[in-house]
C-alpha cells in the first residue's frame, strides 16, 4: 500500500484509449430512476445467507447511492460473491432484504430481479460461446424488448422494430467497451481481455439502473487494469451506478467513490477509499496484525 | 474460459490478426467441405434464394425422376419411401428445436408422434366410435393436442436438467405407448384401419391421396416442411431463438441477463411438440393404419439420432439426418434387420471425425445480423485497422 491513485477523469486521455464518449449517449438511453443523485438506490438490510452450519454472510448493511462507485472488498472468502448472488438472486437470503427503489427484490426470479434493474457480470467469464458478439449484446437488450413468440413467428412490426435498433444499440454498446470491431466473431474466440469488456457491455444491455461487477480485472495485468478503470469510469459518467467487487486493492482505491469492506461474512468497515486505507481492522484484515510488521 | 487462451493483452493491432487466424484454424478443423458456408454466408442473398429454390424443385421432382442408384426400388416403392423419408425429415426438423436449439434432451419424442397419430386416427377412422371429422382438420388439432401434452410435461418437467429430463421424457414416452395398449379406446395392437386422407379424386375418379401412392403425400408433406423451416427460422433469428441458444449455452448466465428461461423452454417443448403432433397425423394417413406397435422407444433414439447426425441445431442439417436415417433401411434391404448397429456405429464414427453432425452450422441469431457483419468484415474480410464501425442505417449498404 504505497502511493494515492487521485481518481481523475481526463477525457482526452479516454478518447486515446479508445472509449468513445460521443457512442456513449447512444449506449444509455432514458433511464426512468426515481432515486436523485447520492441518495440510496439499492439497500441492503441485515442480510444473511447461510449454507448449513456455515454462516457465509451475517448481518450486512449497507447502501448503494445512485451515480457512485462502490467497492466490495475483503480477503478471499470473506462472503463478497455471496453477497452478490444473494443480491441477484442466485442464492435465497436466510434473512434480510435487499431493496431496489424501496421494492423488495427478495423473491422474485433472477430474469425479473435483471429486468427491475440489477445487472451483473461473473467472476469467471459466462458468454454464450457459440454466439458472435454483437449476439451476446443483443441478448441482453432482449430484456427490455416486448416481442412475443407469435410477433416473432409472424415478423409482425414490433419484432422488425426491435431487431433493427438492437442491432444498433448493440453495435453502440460494443463500441463503449471498445470492441466493436469484434462484433462478428464467436465469443468463444474472443481474447481473454476482450472477453471481460463483452461481459460488460452484455450486462449493460439489459440497461440497469445499478451494474454490478465481480473481479473484472482478474487476470489482467497493470496496464489492462489501467484501461478497465478508465472504463468503469466512463460508465460510471454515463449515469450508471457501479457496484465493483475487487481484489486489487490499488484498482479498488483508485476508482471507487465508497468501500465496503466484508470479512468471515461481516461488514468491518465502510467509508471512503482514504479512511479505508488507514483503517486498524482493515489492514489487519488483509495483513494480520499491524504489530506482526510486515514491510 | 478455457486454460489454453490465457490472458491476453487488451486492444492492439496484433490481436484482431490473432483472433482472426484462429477462427480460421477453428473452421480448418471442421473437415470435410471447408469453407462451404462460408462461401455460402458471402453469396448475395438473391443467389442464395436461386440455389434454394433449384434444389426445392428438385425435391418436388424427386418421385417422378425416380434416380437411378439412389432410389429405393425393386426393394421398396420410391414414391412410399419417399413420403416416409418427409415425414421423418418432419421430425427431425421439430426435434431440432428442443434438443438442437434449446439443448433439451428430449428422448420421449415419440410421444408426440404418437399422439398426432392417434388423433389423426380417432377422429376419421371408421374404427372409431367418435365424431368424425375431415381429414386435413386433424392436422391442426393434432398439433394442438400434441402441444397441450407438451407443455403439460414441460412444466413440472422443465425445472429438472440433464440427465434427469431425458430420464423423465423416456418415461413420458413409455407412458403414452402403455395407454395405448391398455385404454380400451385405443385399441391396443389392433388398432385403427382406413385412416382418411386429403379429400380430391384425379381425372379418372381415383382418389389422389391413396396409401399405395406416396407422391402426393410427399408433396403435401414436402410443403408443409418448407412452411415449417420459414416459421423456425423467423423463430431462429428473434429474441426466442437467441433465449433458446443461450440457454443451451449456459442457463444460468440467460437467467441473470434477463431471459426467462422456464418460459422459453417450455416454449421450446410446446413447439417441438406440435411439429411432433403434425408430422404424426400425416404418417398415420399415409400409411392408414395405427396401433401400439409403431411408438417404442427405439423409434424415439431413432429420432434424436436423425437430429444428432444431421447436425444438431442446423434445420436443414436435421432435414437430412431425418431423409437419412428413414432412407437406409429402405434403400439397402439386405442390412435393413441391422439397421440400429449400422446407425450406432455410424453415430459413433460421426461423433468422433465430424462432432457437429454431416452438416454443422451456426445459428444467424440476428433478423438484420448480415448487414452489419458485412459492413464490419469490409471487402475480402479484411477488418478496418481503426476498428471504428459507426452503424447507420441504410447508408453505406451498397459501399
Amino acid at each position: 500500500m504505497s502511493e494515492a491513485i487521485e481518481p481523475d477523469i481526463d477525457v482526452d486521455a479516454l478518447k486515446e484509449q479508445g472509449v468513445d464518449l460521443e457512442v456513449a449517449e447512444k449506449v444509455a438511453p432514458e433511464r426512468d430512476i426515481v432515486t436523485k443523485v447520492g441518495e440510496a438506490l439499492v439497500q441492503v438490510q441485515d442480510l444473511t445467507v447461510k449454507f448449513g452450519g456455515l454462516t457465509a454472510l451475517d448481518n450486512v448493511s449497507f447502501d448503494i447511492n445512485r451515480g457512485e462507485i462502490l467497492g466490495l472488498i475483503g480477503p478471499n472468502g470473506a462472503g463478497k460473491t455471496t453477497c452478490f448472488n444473494a443480491m441477484t438472486g442466485v442464492y435465497k437470503p436466510t434473512s434480510g432484504k435487499v431493496m431496489l427503489e424501496g421494492q423488495l427484490l427478495n423473491g422474485l426470479p433472477q430474469h425479473r430481479i435483471t429486468r427491475r434493474g440489477l445487472a451483473r457480470t461473473f467472476q469467471n467469464i459466462r458468454l454464450f460461446g457459440e454466439m458472435t458478439a454483437l449476439e451476446n449484446v443483443v441478448v441482453g437488450l432482449d430484456a427490455r424488448h416486448r416481442t412475443s413468440v407469435g410477433g416473432a413467428l409472424l415478423r409482425l412490426p414490433t419484432h422488425v422494430r426491435e431487431e433493427k435498433t438492437a442491432i444498433e444499440r448493440g453495435m453502440a454498446l460494443l463500441e463503449f467497451v471498445g470492441i466493436a470491431d469484434h462484433a462478428h466473431f464467436l465469443s468463444r474466440h474472443l481474447p481473454y481481455g476482450y472477453q471481460r469488456r463483452l461481459e460488460i457491455a452484455r450486462a449493460l444491455a439489459t440497461d440497469p439502473k445499478v451494474l454490478c461487477l465481480d473481479e473484472p480485472a482478474a487476470g489482467f495485468n497493470p496496464a489492462e487494469k489501467e484501461e478497465l478503470m478508465a472504463l468503469i469510469r466512463t460508465i460510471r459518467d454515463d449515469g450508471y451506478t457501479v457496484l465493483l467487487i475487487e481484489h486489487d486493492m490499488k484498482l479498488v482505491m483508485g476508482v471507487t467513490d465508497r468501500i465496503v469492506v466484508l470479512e468471515f461474512g461481516k461488514k468491518i468497515a465502510d467509508a471512503v477509499p482514504k479512511i479505508i486505507r488507514d483503517d486498524p481492522k482493515v489492514i489487519s484484515a488483509y495483513l494480520g496484525e499491524p504489530e506482526d510488521d510486515l514491510a | 474460459m478455457s486454460t489454453t487462451d490465457g490472458p491476453t493483452l487488451i486492444p492492439d493491432d496484433s490481436s484482431a490478426q490473432e483472433i482472426a487466424d484462429r477462427e480460421a484454424k477453428m473452421r480448418r478443423r471442421k473437415g470435410w467441405f471447408p469453407g462451404l458456408s462460408d462461401k455460402w454466408n458471402a453469396l448475395p442473398r438473391q443467389t442464395q434464394w436461386l440455389f434454394l429454390i433449384i434444389v426445392v424443385v428438385i425435391a418436388y421432382l424427386l418421385p417422378i425422376l425416380n434416380p437411378p442408384l439412389i432410389t429405393t426400388e425393386p426393394g421398396n416403392n420410391w414414391q412410399i419411401a419417399l413420403a416416409q423419408m418427409s415425414v421423418y425429415a418432419l421430425i427431425a426438423v421439430g426435434l431440432n428445436v428442443v434438443v438442437g436449439y434449446a439443448g433439451l434432451l428430449d428422448l420421449g419424442y415419440v410421444a408426440f408422434f404418437a399422439l398426432g397419430s392417434y388423433t389423426a386416427a380417432m377422429f376419421t377412422s371408421p374404427d372409431s366410435p367418435y365424431v368424425h371429422i375431415p381429414y386435413l382438420w386433424t392436422l391442426p388439432l393434432a398439433m394442438a393436442v400434441a402441444m397441450f401434452f407438451g407443455v403439460v410435461l414441460g412444466v413440472p418437467t422443465l425445472r429438472l436438467r440433464g440427465d434427469y429430463l431425458a430420464i423423465v421424457t423416456l418415461g413420458f414416452g413409455e407412458i403414452v405407448r402403455i395407454l395405448a395398449t391398455i385404454i380400451p379406446a385405443m385399441k391396443g395392437q389392433v388398432g385403427f384401419q382406413n385412416v382418411g386422407h386429403p379429400p380430391g379424386t384425379d381425372s379418372a375418379g381415383q382418389t389422389i391421396f391413396q396409401n399405395s401412392n406416396g407422391t402426393p403425400w410427399y408433396w403435401l408433406t414436402l410443403t408443409i416442411i418448407i412452411v415449417v423451416l420459414l416459421a423456425a427460422g423467423n423463430l431462429e433469428r428473434s429474441r426466442v431463438g437467441r433465449a433458446w441458444i443461450a440457454i443451451r449455452e449456459d442457463e444460468d448466465a440467460a437467467e441473470i441477463m434477463g431471459v426467462p428461461t422456464f418460459k422459453y423452454k417450455v416454449w421450446a417443448f410446446a413447439i417441438g411438440a406440435s411439429v411432433g403432433g403434425l408430422s404424426g397425423a400425416l404418417f398415420a394417413g399415409q400409411v392408414g393404419f395405427v396401433n401400439n406397435q409403431k411408438f417404442d422407444i427405439a423409434t424415439s433414439i431413432l429420432f434424436v439420432a436423425a437430429v444428432v447426425m444431421g447436425g444438431t441445431g442446423n434445420k436443414v442439417g436435421a432435414i437430412l439426418g431425418g431423409a437419412l436415417v428413414a432412407y437406409i433401411p429402405l434403400r439397402f434391404t439386405a442390412i435393413a434387420e441391422f439397421k440400429y448397429l449400422i446407425f450406432g456405429a455410424a453415430l459413433v464414427i460421426i461423433m468422433i471425425f465430424r462432432p457437429g453432425g454431416l452438416l454443422p452450422a451456426r445459428q444467424s441469431l440476428l433478423a438484420y445480423g448480415r448487414l452489419a457483419y458485412n459492413k464490419l468484415r469490409g471487402t475480402n474480410g479484411d477488418i478496418p485497422a481503426s476498428g471504428k464501425v459507426v452503424l447507420q442505417s441504410g447508408k453505406g449498404a451498397d459501399k
